[in-house]
C-alpha cells in the first residue's frame, strides 16, 4: 500500500523535472512534423516511446538485485550531481549571468536545421525525421526515465514517481496537440530551479543514508532539506548577479512569459 | 554510431556541466565517507555536515562561474 502523505516529493519531483524533459522533446517532435511531416515525426517518436519502455523494464528488475545501501549511495551521488547541476544553471539564469532558455527559439533553430532539402509534410519514409524526433524522445526520455529510478528506486517509491511523470507527460502530449506550437509559456527556469532543489535534497538524503549516517526525523527530514536548499538558492542570486556585474538583472518572477 | 556517441555524451552531461562542481561533490562523499571510519562519534552530526559542505560548495561554484562569465 502507498503511503501517499510520504510519497508527495517524490510525485511533485518526477512530474515537475518529467514535465521540464517532455517540453523540450516536443518541441523538437513539432518542429520535425511541421517541417518534414507528421508521419515520419510519429514513426521516430513511437521508435524512442519502444525503446524506453524496453529499458525501464530490463532495468527495474536488475534493481532489486543490487544492495540497498550500495543503491542509496550511488543513486544518491547521481541524482546530487543532476540536482546541483540543475540548480547551479537555474541560479545563474535568474541571476542574468546566462540566457533564459526559450522553446520559441529552439522550434526555429530546430525548424532551420531539418528543414535541409525543403522537402515538407512528408507521407513516405524520410530517414532525417524519423531520426531527429527518434533522438529527441530518446535523449529527453533517457532524462525521464533516470529521474523516475533514482527518485523512486530507493524508497521504493517506483509507482508514485512513474505516475507523477505520465501525468507530466500526458499534460504535454494534451497541449501540444491543442496548442500544435511549443509551449514557451512553461516557465522554465522557475521549473528547473525547483526540480533542481527536490532532486538535490533527494540525493543528500540518500548519499548520506548510503555512507551510514542518519537523519533526525528520517524520511520527514527531505522536507528541511528542500526548505533549506531553497532558502539558500533563492538568497545567492543576488549575490551571484552582483558577482557577475550583470547589467539587466532577470528576476525569477519576471521570467520571459509568451503566448504560444 | 553517431547516435550512441551523442546519447553517451548527453548521459554524461545529465551529471557533469561544470566539471569542479561534480569533482567537488564526489570529493566531499569521499571525504564523508572516510570521517565515518576515522571518527564514529560524528555520526549524529554527519548527515548536516554533508548538507552544509554541499551547499557550501554549489555556492562556491556558482559564484566562481557568475565571476568568470
Amino acid at each position: 500500500m502507498i503511503d501517499w502523505a510520504h510519497a508527495g516529493p517524490s510525485v511533485l519531483a518526477a512530474f515537475l523535472a518529467s514535465l521540464v524533459e517532455f517540453v523540450e522533446a516536443l518541441t523538437i517532435v513539432l518542429a520535425v512534423g511541421t517541417v518534414r511531416g507528421w508521419y515520419p515525426a510519429l514513426i521516430g517518436t513511437a521508435g524512442g516511446v519502444v525503446l524506453l519502455v524496453a529499458l525501464v523494464i530490463m532495468l527495474g528488475p536488475a534493481l532489486s538485485l543490487i544492495p540497498i545501501t550500495v543503491l542509496q549511495l550511488v543513486v544518491g551521488t547521481l541524482l546530487l550531481l543532476f540536482g546541483m547541476r540543475w540548480l547551479r544553471k537555474a541560479m545563474l539564469r535568474a541571476a542574468g549571468v546566462i540566457p533564459l532558455h526559450d522553446e520559441t527559439e529552439a522550434f526555429a533553430k530546430e525548424t532551420a536545421a531539418i528543414r535541409g532539402d525543403g522537402r515538407a509534410a512528408a507521407v513516405t519514409w524520410d530517414t532525417v525525421a524519423v531520426v531527429t524526433s527518434f533522438k529527441a524522445v530518446v535523449l529527453e526520455g533517457l532524462e525521464v526515465v533516470f529521474i523516475v529510478i533514482a527518485v523512486g528506486a530507493t524508497g521504493d517509491m517506483l509507482v508514485p514517481a512513474s505516475i507523477g511523470a505520465a501525468i507530466a507527460g500526458i499534460m504535454v502530449v494534451v497541449l501540444g496537440l491543442a496548442v500544435h506550437r511549443p509551449l514557451a509559456q512553461v516557465p522554465e527556469n522557475t521549473l528547473k530551479f525547483t526540480v533542481g532543489v527536490l532532486l538535490s535534497a533527494f540525493g543528500v538524503f540518500w548519499v548520506a543514508k548510503g555512507l551510514g549516517y542518519e537523519w533526525p526525523g528520517d524520511d520527514l527530514s527531505v522536507i528541511g532539506l528542500v526548505l533549506g536548499l531553497l532558502a539558500v538558492s533563492v538568497a545567492a542570486v543576488p549575490g551571484v548577479r552582483r558577482r557577475a556585474g550583470a547589467a539587466q538583472p532577470v528576476a525569477m518572477n519576471r521570467e520571459k512569459v509568451r503566448l504560444p | 554510431m553517431k547516435l550512441v556517441m551523442t546519447t553517451a555524451r548527453e548521459l554524461f552531461g545529465l551529471f557533469v556541466d561544470d566539471g569542479s562542481l561534480a569533482i567537488a561533490l564526489v570529493l566531499w562523499i569521499i571525504v564523508l565517507d572516510a570521517a565515518r571510519g576515522l571518527w564514529p562519534s560524528l555520526d549524529p552530526w554527519g548527515a548536516a555536515i554533508l548538507f552544509l559542505g554541499c551547499i557550501a560548495i554549489l555556492i562556491e561554484n556558482t559564484l566562481r562561474a557568475a565571476k568568470r562569465s
